[in-house]
């Protein structure tokens, strides 16, 4: 597989783009929000779409091989795995009590 | 001993350059996923006791400075777009650019190194530090509100043990963070020093960079950390 030049002009806008999600993502969080969580969830996306272009442009994913884009993806996977699993955990810990009291009342 | 016609910088297990960059740059990736665990771990902690303690989590943040932490933001940014003009330079063989923008790349890092120093300076003297007896010390509100719903009297003069403990989570976790991540920029930095030498050496071909590659991978890989850590350490309210 021959190498793969990205143009500079492809990395500067994407430059760009990474400096106007910065910009929007600190004046997200400056709007005040009903409703807390909010403020995290739209800074976490921002902040995905941030990761993204990087890691797709700068670090080259999108003209590589399906075999980095499985590690890269893999690497995701696995980090969604220990999050999801253990806040699936500590969120349901008050409903697993609940059952308890209405099935197994002591 | 190379046989003629075989690039000096070919190992003798690869058939051709290309395949001995593929493997190369696949090994980083495998690295650098091993490395999304280590920060993931931390990640997990965070996410588990904002959860749990929201309230002294969206506190303590509001106490750290959001503007320098979004001027480091913006360095760390302009740092990646030096280094993906490093990899350019490398690969269409201009030496000139491969080297300024790689000493581009060290200075925006070292500024970046240098904010965090102020910054953790800034946050020891307000006493905002993973200690109990020095957390007492800072003026806090959000306890108050549950107090108030269990009915108890809110005494002003003292800030409940419980609640201190919650926020000195959020300073550990703020420090062992960004301590880790800036402990990767400065080994991007060192390694960033050996390709200015290599580069300044002539060390690189526009068939053969891999190392300009590889170290890039890795300061972009340290600029998508820090892209989480800035919301999730300076901008919940």
């Amino acid at each position: 597989m021959a190498e793969h030049i990205v143009k500079p002009k492809t990395y500067l806008l994407v430059y760009a783009a990474l400096l106007c999600l910065t910009a929007l993502t600190v004046g997200a969080s400056l709007i005040p929000m009903e409703w807390p969580a909010l403020h995290l969830a739209v800074a976490l996306a921002i902040g995905g779409v941030k990761a993204g272009l990087v890691i797709l442009f700068f670090m080259h994913v999108l003209y590589s091989s399906k075999l980095i884009w499985l590690v890269a993806l893999g690497g995701l996977l696995w980090l969604a795995i220990l999050i999801v699993y253990t806040m699936n955990d500590y969120v349901h810990r008050d409903s697993y009590s609940t059952l308890i009291k209405i099935f197994m009342p002591s | 001993m190379h046989p003629p016609g075989h690039h000096p910088d070919l190992a003798h297990h690869f058939d051709t350059l290309n395949q001995q960059k593929e493997s190369l740059v696949l090994g980083m990736w495998i690295f650098l996923a091993t490395e999304l665990m280590l920060f993931g771990g931390l990640f997990t902690a965070y996410t588990v006791y904002n959860y749990l303690y929201t309230t002294a989590f969206i506190e303590a943040s509001s106490k750290l400075s959001m503007p320098l932490a979004a001027a480091n933001t913006v360095v760390l940014l302009s740092s990646s777009l030096t280094m993906v003009f490093a990899v350019y330079g490398a690969q269409v063989g201009n030496r000139k650019m491969l080297i300024y923008s790689l000493l581009g790349t060290i200075v925006l890092g070292l500024v970046f190194l240098g904010i965090k120093a102020t910054e953790y300076a800034i946050d020891s003297h307000e006493n905002l530090v993973p200690s109990v007896e020095r957390l007492a010390k800072v003026e806090w509100k959000g306890w108050r509100e549950a107090h108030e719903q269990q009915n108890q009297p809110a005494t002003p003069e003292q800030t409940p043990r419980a609640y201190l403990h919650q926020t000195q989570l959020f300073y550990l976790l703020y420090y062992t963070m960004t301590g880790l991540h800036a402990a990767h920029m400065l080994i991007g930095l060192s390694l960033l020093v050996v390709l200015v030498i290599m580069a300044r050496r002539g060390r690189f071909t526009p068939e053969y960079h891999p190392q300009v590659e590889l170290v890039g991978l890795y300061w972009h890989f340290v600029d998508v950390v820090w892209i989480f850590l800035f919301p999730l350490l300076y901008l919940i309210r």
